[in-house]
């Protein structure tokens, strides 16, 4: 018999019970709620039920927040959804990390912050970029509203387990080439749909080499690639990382907990349903062009037309040149933008910031742009680091956290027509305000955006 | 309502069919992220694909779901990877609430299919090919009446006879209505026992 996948240790260390028809009840260790659960709330109160175990789930308020003018917020209706999450969450005794709470920040970002995403996991919420916990060796999964509810009423959810995909990364990644960049450039190879109905492990020796904000950042991105969840074993990067955070075990817990996370990795005789292997070295700044996060190419790329594409993706590829304002066989460098963005669950830890403002240090934007740092305590770290000043210097505004303008629910959104260099996950129609055009890419190359103005190989700003 | 978990029963359903000829329709298109704070109540019908369908002053902009012929149409047939991106069940509630019972695709994101599933709402994958001529039927002859048997798992269109595929699990929580709940709470003894196991093997795992 072959060995097991870490996903498989996983699944079998959480299944309650499996039905004849193959659907298993999958027990749930953490339940992150945000502003949007309002909808389970209603349907948990339509059953006249209670939370099952109100000490497993935390809410955080991230996706309506402000990220300027706090505390205030102006619209009634964005108030409402914050203080909305606040009163649902204490009525059923759920800790609520609130607007100004000093832990506050987005969920994906404050979870493992505070040591409540630990390897070994079985972590939801009702976001589809909870994929990012399977940095530490979760199976973390997004969830809808019915699920929200249930989960809330039960504390488990219902799964037919997902088959097993790896992607080795042989080989590290260049020089200011980010996780960012992989992830686009993987999304490139195997397409939105490319691991749907599987779980995404990570591995290979470009995968161990990146710390664990870039892993965050990659598996961030196995929901753009179709991912049930994405993963990475955890090792001694994870432990180092996880060790001291609050919720964290310590000393002779934390001695046997490391020792049991040592056994999740796959084993050596483990077989994968698919394995795709790519050379990390080979990986450019990779940015997107269209309008979905599968329409990428290197920075030195140029624009594609929709002519010897088969109908459907001709036809994609038309709508996106029209909606982006782009022509066939435009050098992507020569595209000028008029905003920058630097912020959400990909990219808006720490290292995310240091990144950009490593380009952006004595330099100025040519164009406006935010910066809204994934946490308030990476907001403090930035702060003592001076990096809201290299920001603020550059011409750009230094906000406090939330998702902000990677969805535009809290209002910050651009304006029909104008371009966006964005280190966020979705380049959709309209994602970041009604016409807005999305440039993906690191913090990094963003950063190199803003300074000319234009799409830029970050490389040629930072070397020679 | 919202969240629903007793299903309505779904065997068959005959109605006029809208051809949607695009691939990633994702889910922030379906409902755009500013209109998620409303309730439910008022109902998502009208939100449902807004600014494809609308300017910003609310005037139409011509789209193909807004075409008369298309009038009544609560079956979609759309190009790929219907449904990606975020997991808003909202755009599942758009559907519904403006009348949309099924949508035929050549493949649905994960999260979508299974958000679906628990409003009643009916995903029946197609090959590609397949979908491609049911917009074409569709675009040749506005209005034509498609009937989708969930019994069968068939689709019958003008001279146009097909299969479907779904999750045969989902089919029948389709076919039989269904309550997640329910279900979960015959095994409320079972639970109790894995969370005592599971809190001894990994003390960790819990929050004190």
């Amino acid at each position: 018999m072959s060995g097991q996948t870490l996903f498989d240790k996983l699944w079998d260390a959480h299944v309650i019970v499996t039905r004849e028809d193959g659907e298993s009840l999958i027990w749930v260790d953490r339940h992150f709620l945000q502003e949007g659960s309002h909808h389970a709330f209603r349907a948990m109160a339509a059953r006249d039920r209670g939370v099952a175990e109100p000490g497993l789930s935390f809410a955080i308020a991230d996706h309506y927040v402000p990220t300027t003018g706090r505390p205030r917020i102006a619209d009634p209706v964005k108030a409402g959804m914050v203080t909305g999450l606040a009163e649902n969450s204490a009525r059923h005794g759920i800790a609520v990390i609130g607007m100004e709470h000093p832990d506050q920040g987005i969920v994906h970002v404050v979870g493992p912050e505070l040591g409540l995403t630990l390897p070994g996991l079985v972590i939801v919420c009702g976001d589809s970029h909870t994929s990012t916990h399977g940095a530490f060796g979760c199976f973390a999964l997004g969830i809808g509203a019915s699920e929200v509810a249930h989960v809330l009423m039960s504390q488990t959810i219902w799964q037919k387990k997902p088959a097993n995909m790896r992607i080795s990364v042989e080989g590290r990644l260049g020089a200011h080439v980010s996780a960012k960049d992989l992830a686009l450039h993987l999304l490139g190879v195997i397409g939105v749909a490319g691991a749907r109905g599987h779980v995404l492990e990570f591995a290979g020796e470009g995968v161990r080499a990146l710390s664990m904000e870039g892993r965050m950042t990659l598996c961030n991105m196995a929901s753009e690639m179709g991912a049930r969840a994405g993963m990475v074993a955890p090792d001694d990067v994870t432990f180092d990382w996880v060790r001291g955070r609050r919720h964290a075990p310590e000393a002779a817990a934390l001695a046997a907990a490391v020792a049991d996370w040592r056994g999740l990795a796959s084993d050596p005789d483990a077989v994968f349903d698919r394995e795709l292997r790519i050379d990390g070295a080979a990986v450019a700044p990779t940015v997107t062009w269209g309008i979905s996060p599968e329409d990428v190419l290197p920075i030195g790329g140029v624009v594609p037309g929709p002519d010897g594409l088969e109908a459907g993706r001709a036809a994609h590829v038309a709508a996106a040149l029209e909606y982006m304002g782009l022509a066939a066989g435009q050098a992507l460098a020569h595209v000028a933008i008029d905003g920058v963005f630097i912020g959400s669950c990909t990219n808006a830890r720490i290292e995310d910031l240091r990144a950009a403002a490593a380009v952006l240090r004595g330099r100025r934007s040519l164009v406006p742009g935010l910066v809204s740092p994934g946490s308030s305590r990476v907001k403090r770290m930035a702060e003592a680091e001076g990096l809201d000043r290299v920001f603020i210097d550059a011409g750009l505004v230094f906000g406090d956290a939330g998702c902000s303008m990677c969805v535009g629910m809290n209002g910050d959104v651009g304006r029909a027509g104008e371009r966006f260099a964005s280190t966020t996950n979705r380049n959709f129609r309209g994602r970041q305000g009604v016409g807005v055009r999305t440039h993906l890419m690191s913090p990094a190359m963003v950063a190199a955006a803003a300074v000319t103005g234009r799409l830029t190989d970050v490389r040629a700003l930072c070397d020679g | 309502m919202c969240g629903r978990f007793v299903m309505d029963k779904v065997k068959t359903l005959s109605a006029v069919a809208c051809p949607l000829d695009l691939d990633n329709i994702d889910t922030d298109q379906l409902i755009a992220a500013r209109f998620m704070s409303r309730p439910r109540a008022a109902g998502y019908g009208g939100y449902l694909l807004h600014d494809r369908r609308f300017d910003a002053d609310g005037a139409p902009l011509g789209f193909v779901l807004d075409d008369p012929a298309y009038a009544g149409a609560r079956i979609l047939v759309t190009g790929r990877n219907f449904g990606v991106g975020s997991s808003r069940e909202s755009a599942v509630y758009a559907l519904w609430d403006y009348g949309i019972r099924c949508v035929v695709a050549p493949g649905f994101a994960d999260i979508f299919a299974a958000n679906a599933v628990k409003n009643g709402l009916l995903t029946a994958q197609v090959d590609e090919a397949v979908a491609a001529a049911l917009r074409g039927l569709l675009q040749a002859a506005p209005g034509t009446r498609m009937t989708v048997d969930l019994e069968t798992r068939s689709i019958i269109c003008g001279d146009v006879k097909t299969g479907f595929s779904i999750d045969p699990v989902r089919r029948m929580q389709l076919l039989n209505g269904w309550d997640d709940l329910d279900m979960t709470l015959q095994h409320a003894v079972t639970i109790t026992a894995f969370r005592d196991r599971h809190r001894a093997a990994q003390p960790w795992a819990f929050v004190d």
